[in-house]
């Protein structure tokens, strides 16, 4: 049953990620110069709309739909945060995408950002293997 | 259906992400995040891996991640073909061609590698992260945007806009 509210959520989201243009290389160079305030804001306003979902979960108690606790997965610090987060940051500018947006390309008929997905799941697998090597 | 077919404002659209965090944790139990995808996908195409980042990883209960990434494409595709009125880019024409599909591959390695290095990408980090109050994740936006910003200097150096 989960799976398909997962299946759903995405629908949404893949949907948004289209109609507001953060899936456009476009609006993420205006981004990145400052030229319009666009990307801030929903970024922005979707974390204002995140903590506040939170603080209502916690202090109303809810559980999911499963009946469990409602638990979120640590993402302690470590060195790759910066080091993998500036790389990251790199690749955004030059595909005009992060992950969602990769697949919302490819979704809206940009088939071209095959080659995004596709180098971004063998970066994937380059850091599976580089990881033991790697300062963390 | 008008303003279905325009381009969505920041406070439609932000808030609609943002939903997706309580969405996800309340209705699949899951934290909200897109690149661990890549992280399991390669862990699915390699079940007799001796690599322990993608041996270790337990796809199958991260099932919801390839489902909602399945999701994000087919929606993506009912709002350009269904919302919208024009045709929609979201990629520039110097992209489509040989030369451009190298340098997304190569962007796409940068976002592969790094978001699997930081354990996070906007959604885990910024949307997700931040969400939930951790400093870690604002570290990490700050770093997205520092490589981004540098990233714009240097291919301005590189490749001057004629």
């Amino acid at each position: 049953m989960n799976l398909v509210f997962a299946l759903l959520m995405g629908t949404i989201f893949g949907t948004v990620l289209v109609k507001s243009e953060v899936a456009s290389w476009f609006r993420i160079q205006k981004m990145f110069r400052f030229e319009e305030a666009h990307m801030f804001l929903i970024i922005g306003s979707a974390v204002a709309v995140g903590v506040l979902s939170i603080v209502l979960i916690k202090k109303l108690g809810l559980r999911t739909l499963a009946g469990e606790e409602v638990t979120i997965r640590d993402k302690p610090y470590q060195k790759g945060v910066v080091i993998g987060g500036i790389i990251f940051g790199a690749g955004w500018v030059i595909t005009g995408a992060c992950p969602g947006p990769i697949y919302a390309q490819i979704g809206s008929g940009e088939y071209w950002a095959l080659c995004s997905f596709i180098g971004a799941f063998c970066g994937a697998y380059l850091y599976a293997l580089l990881r033991p090597r790697l300062p963390h | 259906m008008e303003t279905l077919t325009q381009p969505w404002p920041w406070y439609v659209a932000g808030p609609l992400i943002g939903l997706t965090v309580p969405a996800l944790l309340l209705l699949v139990g899951k934290p909200f995040g897109i690149s661990s995808s890549f992280r399991h996908l390669a862990s699915m195409c390699s079940p007799k891996t001796r690599v322990a980042y993608l041996r270790d990883n337990d796809w199958r209960s991260e099932l919801w991640s390839l489902v909602f990434v399945l999701g994000v494409i087919i929606g993506a595709f009912v709002a350009a073909h269904y919302l919208s009125n024009s045709a929609v880019h979201l990629l520039p024409d110097h992209y489509r061609q040989w030369s451009g599909g190298l340098r997304l591959f190569i962007g796409g390695l940068f976002v592969g590698f790094g978001t699997r290095y930081a354990d996070g990408c906007t959604s885990g980090h910024s949307i997700m992260g931040l969400s939930n109050l951790k400093w870690p994740s604002l570290l990490a936006t700050a770093c997205f945007f520092i490589g981004g910003m540098v990233s714009i200097v240097v291919l301005d150096a590189l490749f001057p806009m004629p």
